[in-house]
């Protein structure tokens, strides 16, 4: 334990630990300091200004989220002087903004406006020239608008310092800087993986998710479509906290009948469309362990990772598992196998998936992905965009009746609900491998070594005495660390999971965003809503994908088996490098 | 085993043979100022006159270059020296000039007196002020010959001029009588009396004063004349001007290297850090950090490998202090750093330089590779255990650069975006190692305290600022140019002695230090002394040493205004009270000039000033203020002249303005021609009338009327 | 030949000298803190700072395009347009302004048809501002190319570019 100290706050004295910030110090004692570009996972930028506190003997004020704590240190965190620097700062950034919050995606979701609240602005002295720039459009995931911007830079540390993906940066100088692509080229044809983090840790709406929600709510009243949900197992884990439920509490059945009144004729669960995944890797893995296929076999399900390693890690194509993603698996079964079971023209059915995840509007949109020439999922929403939906159409969620899922594809296995946090994959995939290969069920299925937040997790199994090796990361940053191994040495592991988001989808771009009293990429809140997927896993009989009857049935009826042409032909698919080639630094320090 | 004091005494010796023996120096040697100013102003042309001269034959002058020498008002500058003839400085010299010089002075021995700055006299007195002795022996000398001079009348006769260190430090004080080249040394007040009666009026040996035989003219170099010279002190630029910048022999001449060999043959690191700290040297970059302390620190980190850095980005509009060191002088800040390197344990060093100054970035280029060379940088430095090496790094036009942490992540390929402090650069600098960082100004004062010891430093100056500031006076002020002046001397002694007073005498308005992060200061501030605390305390600071003169012809909105729009387009854009805060200063400050001042407008700006100066992440947002909250301080009424009465008293503000055509119009029409905006009326010979709704106040009827029959009020 | 074939290939060549001239800083340490040296050698060879070549830096030096871009437009020094043939520098220093630079500016926006910042509609001239140039007692003053025009009035600027335009004509 660090030596402890003695400071005074607003002439208070307190003992605390030496070796932290004054913010940090402040937050433990109960002071929170206003912040807005200060975020615990991400380097200091110290640029906001906003966190600023007066201390004894310092002629000017000091940013309490880059300054050390010191013995006897005398801080005052509320004068007159300093809150009226706060208060202007903060109208400064005001003054250069659009206001138009009534019109606003972040309207009652805005850092702005609750720090514009708190300083107590009630009046602006310096309305001046403001900022203009054109929204970019042109991505069908990400929409940025830096006229709405605060340059608190928490996006590019992000994209670089988490993900890896160095697609943001500031550019140009002084009034006139901007977060922006390299040459300022739309997001559409940038490096960008569509991961959403970026609106995550964004505090007003400079990043959004392309919105859907209208044409989806035009689509809904449309008498001719057959209307088909699917939600990912993330969505359930955390929409409540959109309706001021604490997070870790799972809202399946609620959300089950909120999309049912929202007009939906079937809502199906991506879980099953998990557990097919797991049919289809869990036996590729097993032919690749044969000598059919390089090893070691990298995970496919993740949206914003595809379009990562494809910019990225093009040479690593051939270890990328061919098996399309639970959505699109599940997509394709809607518009195939559910189609002939209702004997409806697919043509006529309205896919639409629910997802955590801002990438998977890009995946939907993958021409790879169409079967027979049809979009396997017509429309991705967000977490966000439903539970706006839900509120914009006047339904209850709080009080709702829960409902059950749809069948033929509304049962799953507690494997497929754990898909949604960083493991879970590899945890269920571990337990269907297992069995195929050595004939006898798992006996411990939940597998601790992959399972929490640690960025990067190794484990091992024995098949038959046989020992393979497998590895877990999450968040783009982390991916690249773990291909970086293993392009040194490629027989390290036998089978990698990637998630492009930090806890996996449950982290993902298009959740809830955080509240007042919460930061995003929180990990507590992350661990929350892994613990409830977790809960749904252990309260399930099921808990294998293949013994998931409903599986069984598919593919006695209608796929065969798993690998099988008609498998092939529906269920998997094949990437190809992309154009702009991404760059991982080679030694950058990042700033 | 050879000590590196033997080392360098050898190569010394050799430099001066190739100096005396190589035909290169002949018995008539044409110096041509070649620093950037020198050549804006026409330098190059009139090197080439010379060069081609003697190209063709018709003369057989040694030609070389040297620094600036400070003088920017009189630009081109010409110095030729000759055995047994007076040491003559031309001023604004043109290539006609030139010419006459080559026909009239080097071939006939006839003066070109039309551009004559010193040396057309019949005598002159030449009394060697170098640097490294500062003896107050040899300035009571000075004035008992200025003494001298006057009362017995001889001032048409002599005149009184200012040598650099011709190394004879250990004879002091030094008197040269021209065109005789008679040295005297060890001169003693009353020798004075001698030398002015027997040598000075009747041209004869005074007796009873120590001489040195004739043969030595070649080392003697003028610095420049008792007038302009006599308030300045010449540390840092010592040798600017004077020595030929891309020759190493002519530095290795004037003690070049010598603190170095010193440190390496007799002292520990600890002992030099010692050294610095008891001069009381601050940084003079502009925030005034003790430098002895900074390297103490430094040198204190344990780390595998450290850095210096030479902080050359220099960028305040109007100062040049470092560009004319470099350009002058390279030498004396690679032995600086060399000396930093070895005091905090480091082997290497990266000067950062602005790319806007090419001229600096070849010479200083040329002078490590040539400091290499002769095994001043490198391995096993003199032979001793150092090695130190020096690497130039360019800046591409970013003021904040200046910044140190903005300058480190620059060095590291970054966007130079400061970031907040602790950690400071000497815990965690460049790369993350211990970094020592100076600027050009206070590394060049390094050699000089080594060499003539903390002490003698320590008494120049004032308690709390010790040494010398070189300032760069510009603005409507008569001797523009570069001056180097000790601590404590008072700003009226800049601007009327040292600077000549105001062009065209007019009225002195403000005076304005520390470019833009300074503050203007008005006549009742003149009295203050050059001290860091006190410029502080009236509301400017010391700055990098911009000092630029204002008379009644400015208007100090426009003139804060100016610097604000500077700092506006300089800040990096990273903490909000400098991005937004300053463009709303500078909007408001615009609306005054405009005439749609408000109100509260000064209020706004204070307020806004006040945050921004407590509230930026960095120096330059913490000084960006400060040229308007010190005019809206001492200048007040213009303000409220502007904002209630819509006038500006300077005229400067166009929109404030009214233009009026008077009586005595006889009805040319000229300025009818003239506007543009067709607001002028009237038939010919007949009064005309300016549209007041009509008329932009571009001022051109103004300009165009010959019977200043045109009011402007 | 066609011109534009020209341009071309003499573009490539200087992507050729370009990668030969990033290789030596491939395999040292540090490599990308050398970036603003690498875009002052871009610019040298391109005369600002041509996309094809960036994007060679990214790659062989392994920096993010957006962080060199980030760079790139951080320095005022770096031109991220084609620049004209000449480029005329008014000096905006204190000296030059107190001396009338502002009116400098407005005829040379006259003649030139373009903003500061811009190059003239027929390609010839960049018109830039300037930091101090330290010429300042021939106030005010224009750099054009390595060339300084002292003492200036408006009246005196029509005629200095029209000198250029011949001497291009020529």
């Amino acid at each position: 334990m660090a030596r402890l100290i003695t400071v005074y706050v607003n002439n208070k004295q307190y003992q605390v630990e030496d070796g932290q910030t004054i913010m940090q110090a402040l937050d433990k004692l109960g002071y929170h300091i206003p912040r807005l570009c200060y975020h615990p996972k991400l380097s200091i930028e110290g640029a906001c200004r906003v966190c600023i506190v007066e201390v004894d003997g310092m002629r000017n004020f000091v940013a309490s989220c880059a300054y050390p704590i010191s013995d006897a240190m005398k801080i005052s965190t509320n004068t007159p002087e300093l809150r009226r620097a706060r208060r202007d700062i903060v109208e400064l950034l005001v003054d250069n903004h659009p206001m138009d919050c009534h019109i606003c995606d972040r309207n009652d979701n805005c850092e702005l406006q609750r720090l514009s609240y708190a300083m107590g602005i009630k009046q602006r002295h310096f309305v001046g020239e403001r900022k203009r720039y054109q929204k970019d459009v042109s991505s069908v995931a990400v929409i940025r608008d830096p006229e709405k911007c605060v340059l608190c830079g928490r996006c590019v540390r992000v994209c670089s310092e988490i993900q890896g993906v160095f697609n943001l940066s500031y550019a140009y100088r002084g009034f006139k800087t901007v977060v922006t692509t390299a040459f300022d080229i739309p997001i559409a044809e940038s490096v960008c993986s569509s991961c959403g983090q970026c609106i995550n840790v964004c505090p007003t709406a400079a990043f959004l998710e392309k919105n859907y929600t209208q044409e989806l709510f035009e689509k809904l009243c449309d008498p001719g479509l057959i209307k088909v949900v699917q939600f990912a197992p993330s969505v359930r884990a955390a929409i409540g906290e959109a309706f001021g439920f604490p997070a870790g509490i799972s809202k399946e059945k609620e959300t089950i009948a909120a999309l049912k009144k929202l007009g939906f004729d079937y809502v199906f669960d991506t879980q099953f469309g998990a557990d097919l995944t797991i049919m289809e890797e869990a036996n590729e893995f097993l032919e690749r362990l044969k000598g059919n296929g390089k090893l070691p076999m990298i995970t496919s399900c993740s949206a914003a990772w595809m379009k990562f390693m494809e910019q990225f890690y093009p040479d690593m194509i051939e270890n990328i598992s061919t098996c399309k993603s639970p959505m699109s698996m599940l997509g394709a079964m809607i518009k195939t196998y559910f189609a002939e079971k209702i004997k409806v023209d697919p043509e006529k059915i309205l896919s639409v998936a629910v997802m955590c995840c801002t990438a998977k509007k890009y995946e939907a949109k993958r021409p790879e992905l169409l079967v027979n020439g049809l979009s396997a999922v017509d429309i991705v929403i967000t977490t966000r965009e439903l539970a706006w939906m839900i509120k914009s159409a006047g339904i209850d969620f709080v009080n709702i009746q829960p409902e059950e899922f749809d069948n033929p594809l509304g049962i799953s296995s507690g494997g497929g609900a754990i898909f949604g946090t960083t493991g879970g994959v590899m945890e269920s995939a571990i337990r269907t491998a297992y069995e195929i290969y050595t004939g006898e069920p798992l006996m411990e299925i939940e597998i601790s070594q992959i399972r929490g937040m640690q960025g990067i997790k190794e484990g091992s199994i024995e098949l038959d005495g046989k020992k393979i090796n497998v590895v877990v990361a999450h968040g783009l940053g982390n991916a690249s660390k773990v291909l970086e191994i293993i392009k040194k040495e490629p027989q390290k592991y036998h089978f990698v999971e990637i998630m492009g988001c930090p806890g996996g989808c449950i982290g993902g771009g298009g959740q809830p965003y955080a509240g007042a009293n919460s930061i995003p990429l929180d990990e507590n809140i992350l661990m929350k809503r892994a613990e409830a997927l977790y809960g749904i896993d252990r309260k399930k009989t099921i808990r294998r994908a293949h013994n998931n009857p409903a599986i069984r049935r598919l593919y006695k009826e209608f796929l065969g088996k798993p690998l099988s042409e008609k498998a092939h032909k529906l269920l998997h698919t094949h990437y190809s490098p992309k154009y702009p080639k991404g760059i991982i630094p080679k030694e950058m320090t990042l700033r | 085993m050879t000590t590196p004091i033997e080392i360098l005494k050898k190569k010394k010796q050799e430099a001066i043979d190739r100096i005396y023996n190589k035909t290169y120096f002949s018995d008539k040697v044409i110096y041509v100022g070649m620093a950037s100013c020198e050549i804006a102003a026409g330098a190059k042309e009139v090197m080439e006159i010379f060069k081609d001269a003697v190209k063709k034959g018709q003369i057989t002058t040694y030609v070389t270059q040297r620094g600036c020498v400070g003088m920017c008002s009189v630009e081109p500058t010409v110095d030729i020296v000759e055995k047994g003839k007076m040491h003559t400085r031309y001023i604004k010299v043109t290539p006609d000039v030139a010419k006459r010089i080559i026909e009239e002075h080097i071939k006939k021995g006839q003066i070109v007196k039309e551009n004559v700055y010193f040396g057309s006299k019949q005598k002159s007195i030449v009394i060697c002020r170098g640097a490294f002795c500062l003896n107050q022996k040899t300035e009571d000398v000075i004035e008992e010959i200025e003494k001298e001079i006057k009362q017995r009348n001889l001032q048409d006769k002599v005149e009184l001029c200012f040598s650099s260190c011709i190394d004879l430090c250990d004879e002091g004080p030094i008197v040269i009588v021209y065109p005789e080249n008679r040295i005297y040394t060890n001169v003693k007040v009353e020798d004075v009396k001698l030398i002015i009666e027997q040598d000075i009026i009747n041209s004869k040996q005074a007796e009873g004063v120590n001489v040195l035989q004739n043969g030595y003219f070649k080392f003697i170099k003028i610095l420049g004349d008792y007038k302009n010279f006599k308030r300045q002190k010449r540390i840092v630029l010592r040798n600017c001007g004077i020595i030929d910048p891309e020759n190493i022999d002519e530095y290795l001449l004037v003690r070049g290297y010598e603190a170095l060999a010193k440190v390496l043959t007799y002292m520990t690191p600890k002992q030099v850090i010692e050294e610095i700290k008891k001069s009381g040297l601050r940084g003079r970059g502009g925030a005034g950090f003790p430098t002895g302390v900074k390297w103490e620190i430094t040198s204190k980190e344990i780390s595998d490998e450290k850095f210096v850095i030479c902080n050359s980005d220099e960028g305040d509009p109007g100062a040049f202090m470092d560009r004319s060191t470099i350009e002058g002088d390279p030498h004396s800040i690679i032995e600086g750093m060399i000396i930093g390197g070895y005091a905090i344990g480091s082997s290497k060093g990266i000067v950062y330089i602005r790319a806007e100054y090419p001229l600096a970035v070849e010479r200083i280029k040329k002078a490590i590779e040539q400091a290499k060379k002769e095994g001043f940088l490198g391995e096993n430095i003199l032979g001793s255990n150092f090695s130190f090496d020096i690497e130039i790094r360019l800046g591409a036009g970013a003021f904040v650069c200046g910044e140190e942490t903005a300058l480190i992540h620059s060095i590291e390929g970054h966007r130079g975006m400061p970031r907040p402090r602790p950690p400071y650069p000497s815990i965690q600098g460049l790369f993350n190692k211990p970094t020592l960082i100076n600027n050009v100004e206070t590394w060049a004062n390094i050699p000089f305290i080594i060499i003539s010891s903390a002490e003698l430093f320590n008494k120049i100056g004032t308690k709390t600022s010790k040494g010398t500031k070189v300032f760069a006076l510009a603005g409507k002020i008569k001797n523009t140019g570069l001056v180097e002046v000790p601590m404590g001397i008072k700003l009226r002694e800049i601007v009327d002695e040292i600077g000549g007073g105001i062009i065209e005498d007019k009225k002195f308005k403000a005076l304005q230090t520390g470019g833009p992060s300074g503050g203007c200061l008005a006549e009742e501030h003149l009295d203050t002394e050059v001290d860091y605390e006190s410029l502080t305390s009236v509301g400017s600071i010391m700055g990098s040493g911009g000092m630029i003169v204002i008379d009644e012809d400015s208007c100090m909105v426009a003139v804060a205004k100016f610097f604000l729009e500077f700092t506006q387009n300089e800040s990096c854009g990273k903490c909000t009270p400098c991005r937004e805060g300053t463009k709303r200063m500078l909007e408001i400050l615009t609306r005054i000039t405009e005439g749609k001042g408000q109100e509260g407008d000064i209020e706004k700006l204070e307020r806004l000033g006040n945050m921004i100066k407590k509230s930026s992440l960095c120096g330059l947002g913490q000084s960006a203020p400060n040229p308007v909250l010190s005019t809206t301080k001492n200048f007040k009424d213009e303000y409220v002249e502007h904002i209630r009465d819509k006038k500006c008293r300077a005229k400067f503000c166009t929109n404030l303005l009214t233009y009026e055509i008077k009586e005595n119009c006889i009805g040319c029409g000229a300025c009818k021609k003239v506007c543009p905006v067709e607001a002028i009326s009237g038939s010919p010979k007949q009064i005309h009338k300016i549209k007041q709704d009509i008329c932009i106040k571009c001022g051109g009827c103004w300009r165009v009327c010959k019977f200043d029959a045109i009011s402007r009020n | 030949m066609q011109i534009k074939d020209i341009v071309q290939e003499k573009k490539q060549q200087n992507i050729q000298i370009l990668k030969e001239y990033l290789e030596s800083f491939k395999n040292r340490s540090r490599a990308e803190s050398n970036l603003l040296t690498i875009l002052h050698k871009v610019q040298e060879l391109f005369g600002y700072l041509d996309k094809e070549a960036i994007e060679e830096v990214a790659t062989i030096i392994q920096v993010p395009l957006s962080h060199i871009w980030g760079v790139a437009t951080f320095y005022h020094y770096f031109k991220l347009k084609k620049p004209g043939k000449h480029i005329i520098s008014v000096c905006l220093g204190t000296a030059c302004y107190i001396k009338g630079a502002d009116e400098i500016v407005a005829k040379l926006k006259e003649e030139l048809k373009t903003d500061l910042g811009g190059v003239s509609e027929d390609g010839l001239f960049s018109f830039e501002e300037a930091r101090c140039l330290g010429a300042c007692s021939l106030a005010p003053v224009v750099m054009i190319d390595d060339k300084i025009y002292g003492n200036l009035t408006p009246q005196m600027i029509p005629q200095i570019i029209k000198e250029y335009k011949r001497k291009h004509k020529e």
